[in-house]
């Protein structure tokens, strides 16, 4: 079984009126089935609304399923005794880097979670200490929070979850309140601790840039798995994807309206340096 | 000539050793009916210029006309400025804080001392702009989704009427539907209203697809302004201030480098796919 | 403006007063402020100046950061100096109008602002050298025994770390949103109190709003970090006395007796 297996999961967001009458139900994940392998980088995109971040909330236990169920290493969620070591598995930062730091200095922050696993102190500084150093933030250990830039926050935000030691993490779009450097840090900074560490990354974005890179990218719509597949194969999908309101890579647009022009040029192109390899050849030919 | 500002400093800690110029020696006029667009990393300074233009923030020296009035000049009125220029913030939902969506918009117009009748009847079209009917009307702001929100808040800055509309950063966190729907209806203002627009982005593509004329700011300087073609162009030096241009002019200026003989100033996908094809079908 | 504000700012140098324990610092604040009210004697001012100053040194902290925090009290050093200065009555020096200056008032005045400076000067050494947490965490650890009578004392201080993590937030966004109402034309500086008091409803309605989504936000947050409250904690820093520490609080104990004899040494 797949490090995250969800099986005809179903949420429901009830609203209740003054007399706990039930006056609105919004179904934000309708009957999704998905299986994520332990070591992938897993994008998952749609957007507002799509049930992406509903998704997300349940894989650390933080929402529990109104039907179906889901598995974080082969752990019902709904299974109290376990929720625990759930988050410990499954680690989340969140959107706003504001409200996610609790500690007054960086490396207190980081060492939070462990304190509260109840860690040994010296594993404790260990642990932060590898954290730290895993996101690059080793040398702003001292300072306060409120002086770091939203891109900075985020990196103690991830290395906070993985003095945790956790084997997958998951990140509620987590660039949306960050400028372009501030992006672009994180999201280096998360594929890093996906190759090196060996970690699961569950990427939750509508900035299409950040996905590019994934190993399998999921779209939502609706509170359902509406594409699958690795980035190419999702970006060849220009129509679909814009039909889910989602935008597309300049680049690759750049290649889809040339290719639907007549120009020979293969599928789902990503970067400039594969636009290149392909296109300037045909500006020799001719 | 809507506003123009003459060498406006702004100085953090003037007189101690901390001082700092958040903005230094600015010069910019920006005419009736312009789209601006406004870059420049965080704390560049940009976010500092444009409180400047509704005197929000008052510069350590220097001044600044607005329609050949200067606004540090003895007794001038702060508040029919702020009315005449308006600014909605990052994150403007934010500030929504009235029982129902109708009554935050009327905020601003009662606040400018209108009857009743002008103060709804300002409401209305605005919301009206903004993309809400009536049936929000008597919702409260905090059941809307986020970019209605936003909406709402945009929406009480126009209910003011004003003649220059500055915008921080108005798309930020949201998603590319409701981005292009704000985008798309403050560009609908522009070309209805012919409100003077200045919009604060971090995306070059947006610039380069609605803005008339792009300013860059770096270290509170102005660095850049021009056409958004023509900035672009310099591509190189705006990397070094953390910036970058559009996609496809790194693609077109890859072409050039190859011998390609394609214009240096296309910036959206449709200028290139043109340009492009025109080439290979020759 | 309120950013200004050095209470509760942590200064980030490595110092011999740096790393004793909190528990050694918050015993020497409260000693320090107990040995001014004690004093009446120059000699006294004299020592506690002399104990200032060598702490200070000690700290690595630059005088002039330190100075910072006693802006925040200047209205009220003004107010109490004018008291004693003014209403002491005794020798008179100079009359003006109907006020006097006597020369007991003048002496009184002095060591209520030297009494006042001090006071603040050294709780800000506190909190300039010791981190919020460290703060936090003494606190808990000496109020410990309060546990014992149903006093929740390990939340006490999480909520007060916490409050201390956002105020500078909390005030940044005041200033936004002040900002982003008076650009929709509100007010707050004109009209009587009634008027006043209606402007800051536009204000403090999304301020609200907004702690509470943050607290709501940071709850989660802390849930997914696997927070339970303070039971089975371990502590990342937890608190040991050094060497240092004992030979502080011998200091500290040193110090007191010797503001204690100072007192009756004519």
């Amino acid at each position: 079984m797949g490090i995250i297996k969800a099986s005809k999961l179903i949420f429901d967001y009830i609203r209740r009126d003054e007399n706990d009458q039930i006056e609105e139900v919004n179904r934000a994940i309708d009957a999704v089935d998905v299986e994520i392998k332990k070591g992938d980088f897993v994008a998952i995109l749609g957007h507002n609304g799509s049930g992406k971040s509903t998704f997300a909330k349940h894989v650390n236990g933080i929402l529990l399923p109104t039907e179906g169920t889901i598995w974080i290493s082969e752990m019902d969620t709904r299974d109290e005794s376990h929720i625990w070591d759930i988050r410990k598995t499954a680690g989340m930062v969140f959107q706003n880097p504001d409200n996610q730091i609790i500690g007054n200095i960086v490396e207190e922050d980081v060492g939070f979670g462990p304190e509260n696993m109840g860690i040994p102190t010296e594993e404790i500084w260990k642990r932060v200490d590898e954290s730290l150093e895993a996101v690059g933030m080793t040398a702003y250990r001292m300072k306060s929070p409120n002086k770091l830039s939203g891109g900075q926050k985020q990196r103690v935000a991830i290395a906070g979850v993985m003095a945790m030691k956790p084997e997958c993490i998951i990140l509620d779009e987590p660039t949306a309140m960050l400028d372009p450097n501030g992006r672009k840090e994180v999201i280096r900074t998360v594929r890093e601790l996906n190759q090196k560490e060996g970690i699961t990354v569950l990427l939750i974005t509508h900035y299409m840039e950040e996905v590019v890179n994934a190993d399998r990218v999921i779209v939502m719509d609706d509170g359902k798995i509406v594409m699958d597949g690795t980035p190419r194969e999702i970006f060849s999908e220009v129509e679909q994807l814009k039909s889910y309101r989602l935008d597309v890579p300049q680049v690759t647009e750049l290649a889809y309206e040339l290719k639907k022009a007549g120009v020979k040029l293969p599928e789902g192109i990503l970067t400039r340096k594969e636009l290149m390899e392909y296109l300037l050849p045909l500006f020799l030919e001719g | 000539m809507a506003i123009k500002v003459e060498h406006l400093n702004h100085i953090y800690g003037e007189g101690t050793a901390f001082e700092q110029y958040a903005l230094k020696d600015v010069n910019v006029t920006i005419e009736d009916g312009q789209f601006v667009g406004l870059i420049g990393h965080t704390g560049s300074g940009k976010s500092t210029l444009i409180q400047h233009l509704n005197g929000l923030l008052r510069g350590s020296s220097g001044s600044i006309y607005y329609n050949g009035e200067n606004i540090y000049s003895e007794g001038y009125d702060m508040k029919s400025l702020r009315s005449k220029v308006g600014l909605v913030f990052q994150y403007p939902e934010h500030q929504l804080f009235e029982v129902d969506v109708f009554s935050d918009v009327c905020f601003g117009p009662k606040n400018l001392g209108l009857s009743k009748d002008e103060i709804e009847e300002r409401a209305k079209g605005a919301l009206e702009q903004v993309g809400l009917d009536e049936s929000f009307y008597r919702k409260s702001p905090f059941e809307l989704s986020g970019g209605q929100k936003r909406r709402v808040a945009i929406a009480g800055v126009l209910a003011m009427e004003p003649e220059v509309l500055i915008l921080d950063e108005p798309t930020a966190g949201l998603d590319p539907k409701g981005r292009d729907e704000i985008l798309d209806e403050i560009k609908a203002l522009h070309r209805e209203k012919k409100i003077t627009i200045i919009l604060v982005s971090h995306s070059m593509e947006d610039m380069a697809r609605y803005a008339d004329r792009l300013l860059v700011m770096n270290h509170g300087e102005k660095v850049f302004d021009d056409s958004p073609k023509n900035v672009f162009k310099h591509y190189k030096e705006l990397e070094k201030m953390g910036l970058a241009a559009p996609q496809i002019t790194y693609v077109v200026h890859e072409l050039r480098e190859h011998g390609v003989d394609i214009a240096d100033d296309l910036t959206t996908v449709e200028e290139a796919r043109d340009a492009i094809l025109k080439i290979l079908r020759r | 403006m309120l950013r200004e504000i050095t209470l509760g700012q942590y200064y980030p140098v490595d110092s011999v007063i740096h790393r004793l324990d909190p528990r050694t610092k918050l015993f020497g604040t409260l000693i320090f402020i107990v040995s001014l009210f004690i004093t009446t004697t120059v000699w006294g001012y004299l020592l506690a100046t002399a104990a200032l100053i060598w702490v200070i040194k000690l700290t690595k902290v630059p005088f002039s950061f330190m100075v910072k925090g006693l802006k925040a009290i200047l209205f009220l050093l003004l107010i109490s100096v004018s008291f004693n200065l003014f209403l002491t009555s005794g020798e008179v020096l100079v009359q003006i109008w109907i006020f006097k200056i006597t020369r007991e008032g003048l002496r009184m005045a002095g060591f209520m602002a030297v009494r006042l400076i001090y006071l603040v000067l050294g709780s800000t050494i506190m909190t300039l050298t010791t981190t919020p947490n460290e703060l936090t965490d003494g606190l808990e650890k000496s109020m410990g025994f309060l546990n014992k009578v149903g006093v929740p004392v390990h939340e006490i201080s999480m909520m007060m770390s916490i409050a201390l993590r956002f105020i500078p937030i909390l005030v940044e966004e005041t200033d936004k949103i002040m900002k982003a109402q008076m650009a929709r034309g509100a007010d707050f500086e004109t009209g009587n109190l009634i008027q006043k008091v209606k402007a800051m409803v536009p204000l403090l309605v999304p301020l609200f709003i907004s702690a509470f989504r943050r607290a709501t936000d940071l709850a989660m947050a802390m849930e997914a970090r696997c927070y339970r409250g303070g039971d089975g904690r371990t502590k990342m820093k937890p608190l040991q006395y050094a060497f240092r520490d004992r030979a502080a609080y011998g200091l500290q104990l040193f110090y007191l007796a010797g503001m204690i004899g100072l007192r009756f040494y004519r």
